[in-house]
């Protein structure tokens, strides 16, 4: 009787603990390094137009069927939206300047309620971004 | 005393299935444990969702249009007229970018789906149970669309692409449908109003 309890007693403690993070763990989403992620998502371009870059950049995610959400010169944002499996893909791209001749351009997108901090969506994005900038994309450590 | 022995009795039953017992309730736990685990919290992203598709020229063409003028505000301005002219009020706008979003909120009842809800409805009642099949079919959707105006590659022409979406509501509230729009006529409409509003605008109406 009591090693029946003890049993589910276990398994449900271990229920609890595999559930999902805590919100601060949530907010803070520090399960990767942020160097890694920063060189996942970044990459420079040997331009200093900010406006034309956004405006490929902006080309680009329509040519990925993305509904361009807001975008902001001063800020160098542009942030779009489209849909996939029913679930909202969603993408904040932003560009700033790096030295005096580069451009660092940095995507980041969720899928859902998830992070996407694989390389090979990123790898995609800048492949399609740099052909249509007709610049190469240079990986940043 | 009647009732104490039968209550006592139970105990000493559990005791010697026992060991089997304690072996069924584990493997059952452990099977949902199992699934948790492999679920987790995840849902995963199609691999190829940032990649440009095999498609993307054909939607290139049916969303993109070439103006011979070199007037980005002007286009801009004549599309955001097309959006209200469409009944859509606009989001967002930076014209330094040659962008506009607008969006609208409409009815998404479908003539079918009333139809099918009406029979499910029919029927389960005359089995008598209570049917929730009108609480699935779609109420209210989110059309939301983004102009991008930017000149060609000679700088002669202006280069206008619209991209629609929209999200279906049904009557339970719940989101059932996330869709990008790919309806040749509905770009088709689209341009056809801009060109219009172009020589409307040109005319000062």
């Amino acid at each position: 009787m009591r090693t029946k309890y003890n049993v589910v007693f276990f398994l449900l403690i271990v229920l609890g603990l595999t559930g999902c993070a805590t919100t601060t763990q949530r907010v803070l989403d520090t399960d990767q390094s942020q160097v890694q992620l920063r060189s996942i998502q970044t990459r420079a371009f040997d331009t200093t137009d900010k406006k034309k870059t956004l405006k490929v950049v902006m080309s680009t995610l329509q040519d990925l069927n993305f509904v361009v959400d807001r975008a902001d010169l001063d800020l160098g944002s542009v942030t779009a939206s489209k849909f996939a499996n029913n679930t909202l893909l969603k993408m904040t791209v932003s560009v700033r300047p790096r030295g005096k001749t580069q451009l660092l351009v940095r995507a980041n997108a969720r899928f859902g309620i998830n992070a996407i901090d694989d390389p090979e969506p990123y790898q995609d994005f800048f492949a399609a971004f740099s052909k249509a900038m007709f610049l190469e994309a240079q990986e940043v450590d | 005393m009647e009732k104490y022995a039968i209550l006592h009795t139970i105990p000493l039953d559990f005791n010697m299935i026992n060991l089997t017992k304690v072996k069924k309730v584990f493997i059952f736990l452990l099977i949902p444990f199992f699934c948790f685990s492999l679920i987790g919290c995840a849902t995963t992203y199609p691999k190829d969702c940032l990649r440009l598709s095999e498609d993307s020229l054909q939607m290139r063409q049916l969303q993109m249009r070439q103006y011979e003028t070199t007037n980005e505000r002007e286009m801009i301005l004549a599309s955001a007229g097309v959006f209200q002219d469409m009944g859509f009020t606009l989001d967002d706008s930076e014209t330094d970018l040659g962008l506009v979003v607008a969006s609208k909120d409409r009815d998404a009842t479908n003539a079918g789906q009333v139809a099918m809800a009406t029979i499910s409805a029919i029927f389960s009642g005359l089995s008598g149970s209570s049917s929730d099949s009108f609480a699935y079919i779609d109420k209210v959707q989110k059309i939301r669309a983004s102009v991008v105006t930017r000149l060609n590659s000679e700088g002669s022409k202006i280069i206008i692409r619209v991209t629609f979406q929209r999200i279906v509501w049904n009557n339970s509230g719940n989101v059932s449908r996330m869709e990008n729009l790919n309806d040749k006529e509905l770009y088709q409409g689209f341009f056809d109003k801009l060109s219009k509003a172009i020589f409307l605008e040109g005319q000062k109406i």
